[in-house]
């Protein structure tokens, strides 16, 4: 099982100027496999700083994270990302920028080819092999970002504001597509956003955080993720407990940012 | 030397400086009309054959909106023709109509009168007969009769553009050792600081009493200053056959543009490497970085004399400044080139499982390439231009060398036609840069 443990996670950067910030304190959190997790919280609440943690761009201050046993000590393979804009590679077309990781470990065009080509059809862009990446749109290049994760079989797929700079419509069928991606390869996916929203529908389970320190406020487990599946996720938000919970979750976020605000203005 | 005479010479140059622009000022508004007013004349004939309309024709609000503003190709074709109407106009190029030509220099026969008077006051009339021919055509001398009383008819040969003094009194019987003088030219009263216009030459009186005449000259240039544009072909054929004392034109340039193409791929041989390995690594940075940024603002063409000092005159010694030339441009272009990968590539290459090598490889190498174009293109005008300066202090062949030895000659036209050559092959080089760039990176500036 690929059970992801984070234990007394800690983060602090030393700021320039001296003095620090406590981008996190004290995260304990555990992850079982197949885990659908979507992570909100206001900004500044060192949500990409636990998936770098988490990815191995940083190690953390203290605290260790564990993935089916295994202590993480940098970026690896069994661990995905998904960026928000920009992480493909414009000098490759569509195709060889999904083979990139197949191709890194040295496996033959012939023997990954098939299934690059069956990625490239679940995400739709069958038609769009040979073209170069800054060709397509942008909800087109984040489906080429999804489907080139997915060509290097990890284990955990991190994804932080993926759908971020999308248009309404696109980002409603990617998470369609997100869903069914996760219920098709049965995957962890820790999933990063600032649309209440999308925490609700993609998120298996969701956690609030707060900053400062960053850490973390409040946990659901939904049911969301699983009636959204292959269904039409309109319908879901129908669900009465949908908008309850969005109501909750929007008066938390919102309370926590008057705070911040707040306290930057007594700064002033 | 005092202190503060440099400031007073300063300060009188840039009076100076500034007279002289002042004096353009006139023809820089007279140019502004003609562009002004081909607008206007494009304008009405563009109205009545209305073409079809586009995207930015429909715009209400062009001026200031940066995207209608493209160049108009219609005013850069009449541009060009304009400078080189200009410059047949001024020259009397044969290939425009006479009507075209600005007022030349005289040319033909004519003559003038003087009246030349003896110590006793007697006075006498001779007719100057003389012949302004242009420079390198014979002229042969009129003849003419030598006429009655004490002052005797003269004749003149005079190339155009120069100017003769005339010894009246060498055949006449009024002397100036005698106390004779002249008093009148075309019967007007001439004197030393009131000279005489007869029409097609100005007449003055010097101070020993001869007289110095100077035809006119009109306003085109003397073609020593600039030839005319059919003199820069005929020379450039000239020269492309026949070559240029002794060295064809073909090994001006093809020494030229060796010097470059050796010098520039030296340079970024070592350049991008080193500019990598600047951007990969701190010691190295630290190391290079001193050396770099003292370097990059030294212009190359302040080495020439210690490149000529330690390696003399030689092909050494100017590749080795080409070499320079290029090296701190291709260094920082790479340099800034492996600093502007996002973070967010890098992370994700990791992520799929690239070791270092294979991002080096296939994520910084690629991703630094449209920055390194663009210096490649930087690189090769700067060596453009300092090869062809090198060439000009010491070499003995090249472009630069062609056109330095023929301004010791006058030779204008092979100055000129060398000019041409220099932009033309620039500029050939900057597009053939752009070419390759849009071919080998066209995700160019899209990432
Ligand atoms: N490299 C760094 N150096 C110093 N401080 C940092 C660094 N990276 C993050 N921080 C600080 O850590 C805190 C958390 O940052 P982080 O980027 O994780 O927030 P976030 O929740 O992802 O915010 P957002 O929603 O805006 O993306 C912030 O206060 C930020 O200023
Ligand atoms: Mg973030």
């Amino acid at each position: 099982m690929s059970d992801l443990h984070i234990e007394n996670v800690s983060m602090r950067f030393d700021l320039p100027g001296g003095g620090s910030v406590q981008a996190l304190k004290n995260i304990n959190l555990d992850i079982k496999s197949g885990q659908l997790l979507s992570v909100l919280g206001p900004s500044g609440c060192g949500k990409t700083t636990l998936l770098n943690i988490i990815a191995g761009f940083l190690a953390p201050t203290d605290g260790d994270i564990h993935l089916e046993g295994e202590l993480i000590n940098g970026p690896g393979p069994e661990r995905g990302m998904v960026f928000q804009q920009g992480a493909l590679f414009e000098w490759m077309s569509v195709r060889k920028n999904v083979s990139f990781g197949p191709d890194m470990k040295g496996v033959a065009k012939a023997k990954s080819a098939p299934e690059v080509d069956r990625l490239l059809e679940l995400v739709g862009l069958q038609d769009f092999k040979d073209k170069a990446v800054y060709e397509l749109s942008g909800g087109m290049q984040q489906r080429v970002a999804l489907a080139r994760c997915l060509a290097n079989d990890p284990d955990v797929i991190l994804m932080d504001e993926p759908l971020g700079a999308l248009d309404a419509l696109t980002r409603e069928k990617m998470q369609s597509l997100v869903l069914d991606l996760w219920k098709e390869t049965g995957k962890t996916i820790i999933l990063i956003t600032h649309s209440v929203e999308e925490a609700l529908l993609l998120g298996e389970r969701l956690l609030v955080m707060a900053p400062r320190p960053g850490r973390v406020h409040k946990e659901y487990y939904l049911p969301f993720a699983d009636l959204g599946v292959g269904a039409d996720l309109r319908e879901v938000k129908k669900h009465p407990d949908y908008t309850a919970k969005r109501e909750e979750i929007l008066a938390m976020i919102w309370e926590m940012e008057e705070e911040i605000m707040g306290r930057t203005e007594g700064a002033n | 030397m005092h202190e503060s005479s440099v400031f007073s010479d300063l300060a009188n140059e840039t009076l100076n400086i500034i007279i002289s622009i002042s004096s353009i000022l006139p023809y820089l508004f007279g140019y502004i009309v003609i562009i002004l007013a081909s607008l206007f004349i494009w304008r009405t004939v563009r109205r009545g054959v209305s073409l079809g309309k586009n995207y930015n024709s429909l715009k209400t609000v062009t001026f200031g909106d940066e995207s209608t503003v493209v160049s108009n190709k219609s005013a850069s074709i009449v541009s060009v023709l304009l400078i080189f109407l200009l410059w047949g106009s001024f020259t009397g190029s044969k290939l425009l109509p006479g009507f075209l030509h600005m007022p030349g220099p005289y040319v033909g026969s004519n003559e003038f009168t003087y009246t030349a008077q003896n110590d006793v006051g007697e006075e006498d009339s001779a007719t100057v007969s003389l012949v302004v021919h242009v420079a390198g055509e014979k002229a042969s001398k009129p003849t003419i009769k030598a006429g009655d009383g004490i002052a005797v008819n003269d004749v003149m040969v005079i190339q155009a553009y120069r100017s003769k003094l005339l010894a009246w009194d060498l055949n006449d019987q009024v002397k100036r050792k005698w106390g004779g003088k002249i008093v009148k030219v075309n019967d007007q009263p001439i004197s030393k600081n009131n000279p005489v216009d007869v029409g097609f030459a100005r007449v003055s009186l010097t101070d020993k009493g001869t007289l110095n005449v100077v035809p006119h000259k009109g306003i085109q240039m003397e073609h020593i200053y600039l030839p005319a544009p059919e003199q820069v072909w005929t020379r450039l054929v000239n020269i492309a056959n026949q070559g240029y004392q002794n060295v064809t034109l073909g090994q001006h340039l093809g020494f030229s543009l060796w010097r470059v193409i050796i010098g520039f791929l030296i340079g970024a041989l070592v350049g991008i490497p080193l500019g990598y390995a600047m951007g990969l690594s701190n010691w190295f940075r630290g190391w290079f970085d001193p050396i770099v940024e003292f370097m990059r603002p030294v212009p190359p063409l302040a080495l020439i004399p210690l490149v000529i000092i330690w390696a003399g005159i030689g092909e050494e010694g100017k590749v080795v400044l080409l070499f320079l030339a290029a090296l701190w441009i291709m260094a920082i272009a790479a340099r800034s080139g492996v600093s502007g990968v996002r973070i967010t590539k890098i992370h994700a290459a990791y992520s799929l499982g690239a070791s270092k090598f294979q991002i080096l490889l296939r994520v910084i190498i690629p991703n630094s390439l449209p920055e390194i174009f663009t210096g490649a293109r930087v690189a090769m005008g700067v060596c453009w231009g300092t090869v062809v300066a090198a060439e000009l202090v010491a070499a003995e062949k090249g472009l630069g060398k062609m056109i330095v030895a023929a301004s010791k000659f006058q030779n204008t036209d092979v100055v000129i036609m060398g000019i041409v050559l220099i932009g033309v092959i620039g500029f050939a080089i900057d597009v053939g840069i752009r070419l390759l760039e849009k071919y080998l990176v066209p995700w160019k500036g899209k990432g």
